[in-house]
């Protein structure tokens, strides 16, 4: 049967093969020094650059979002100062146009009221012009008529107060 | 179904011929491996350097379960190359075994009990000589009478079984899935057809669970080796 050969005492060598635990010592200690030098050296080290390498890749993440939020912050600040600045130029303006406003009505109400005056002032010039003028004709229209009626020269000089005063009266009868 | 080991003397020492030959192919399997997978490195990692980087990452975990990686990074090295050493000779001896007359040519390096004495043995000696060079001399006598003086034979004889059982252990497995194998193999081979259908399932079953005593047997060789050199080496201990 195949149960035979587990029948003990069949070694044909008794004793330990000392060869054999040398042999087993050398394939290993030179396969684990021949490792050592061509694969897990290597291996080892590309391993360590990629931890460096990972290591490096957060620390700059982490850096360049420190400054994005420096930045971020920097920029919504200025954000604030420029509509706060832009409110303020409005309200100035504003303000202005309002001052400029009351100058500019005031100036054109000053100037109606001027002219006004110097239209009234023009007016009564022309009027007591116009009066002395009319005056003056009828003084001497009277005078020549006069001086028909009577045909006789009047003295013009010699009567003329007497007439401009007759003339007065009359105006103030009308 | 018997066999017998091919046996030559040299210098005074005694040679397997077929020890070395599988020993031999386990280390050039395990070197192809790692070199063939570490060509090309890149920071961002494809395919086999994925894997190896993987098994790097494992047997650090398990250093790092021991002791702490200042002390420990120098075992890193030891310890992915025993696992892979391991494992691929565990390997070796599932899918066939080699008799030329009589003499078993072929089968897994970890199925002799030299080979993994062997191991054991360099195992204990790295620890010791790690000890007394990491602690200092006072620390290592330390180790054997603390906490009390008497447990002295104890520890003496906790080295001795820690060894033998670490090299036993592995060797147990391994040969005992070999003997499986075999004893499958001749049922396969006997009856006649109607034993290769016999055979034929339960061959399959206990190859793909031989694949997973011998991951497993790797990774406790690895484990214990890391526990015993940290007993050596920590502060704590």
């Amino acid at each position: 049967m195949f149960l035979d050969y587990l029948s003990l005492g069949e070694a044909a060598h008794v004793g330990v093969n000392w060869g054999d635990i040398l042999v087993t010592l050398i394939v290993f200690i030179v396969l684990m020094l021949l490792l050592k030098k061509f694969a897990w050296g290597p291996l080892m080290g590309i391993m360590q650059q990629r931890e460096e390498q990972v290591a490096g890749d957060l620390d700059a993440a982490e850096k360049s979002r420190q400054e994005t939020k420096q930045l971020l912050e920097e920029q919504r600040s200025l954000l604030k100062e420029a509509r706060v600045e832009a409110q303020a130029i409005v309200e100035n303006a504003k303000k202005q146009a309002d001052l400029q406003k009351e100058e500019i009505v005031s100036a054109a109400r000053n100037e109606a009221v001027r002219l006004q005056e110097s239209a009234k002032r023009d007016i009564e010039t022309e009027k007591e012009k116009a009066i002395a003028a009319v005056r003056e004709e009828v003084v001497s229209l009277s005078v020549l008529a006069a001086s028909k009626v009577l045909n006789k020269e009047v003295s013009e000089e010699d009567n003329r107060s007497l007439i401009e005063e007759t003339i007065a009266k009359a105006g103030e009868n009308r | 179904m018997q066999h017998e080991n091919p046996h030559f003397e040299l210098w005074g020492l005694g040679f397997n011929p077929a020890n070395i030959l599988v020993l031999l192919v386990t280390a050039v399997i395990v070197f192809l491996i790692a070199f063939i997978s570490t060509r090309n490195l890149k920071l961002k990692p494809t395919g086999m350097q994925n894997f190896m980087e993987w098994i790097m990452d494992f047997v650090k975990n398990i250093v790092n379960s021991n002791m702490d990686w200042k002390t420990g990074g120098r075992f890193h090295v030891l310890g992915i190359t025993l696992i892979m050493f391991i494992f691929v000779a565990n390997m070796l001896g599932l899918p066939f075994s080699v008799q030329v007359n009589g003499e078993l040519w072929w089968k897994s390096p970890t199925a002799d009990p030299t080979i993994t004495m062997t191991l054991a043995v360099m195992i204990l000696v790295l620890s010791n000589y790690y000890g007394v060079k990491l602690r200092g001399m006072n620390h290592y006598i330390g180790t054997f009478t603390k906490p009390m003086l008497f447990l002295f034979p104890l520890k003496i004889i906790e080295e001795f079984a820690n060894t033998l059982t670490l090299g036993l252990r592995l060797y147990g497995n391994i040969y005992a899935g070999e003997i499986l194998l075999g004893l499958l193999a001749g049922l396969g081979t006997s009856w006649h057809f109607m034993g290769f259908f016999a055979a034929a399932v339960p061959t399959l079953v206990w190859q793909g669970f031989s694949i997973f005593i011998g991951s497993i047997q790797a990774f406790i060789f690895v484990m214990l080796t890391m526990v015993y050199i940290s007993h050596k080496v920590s502060e704590d201990h």
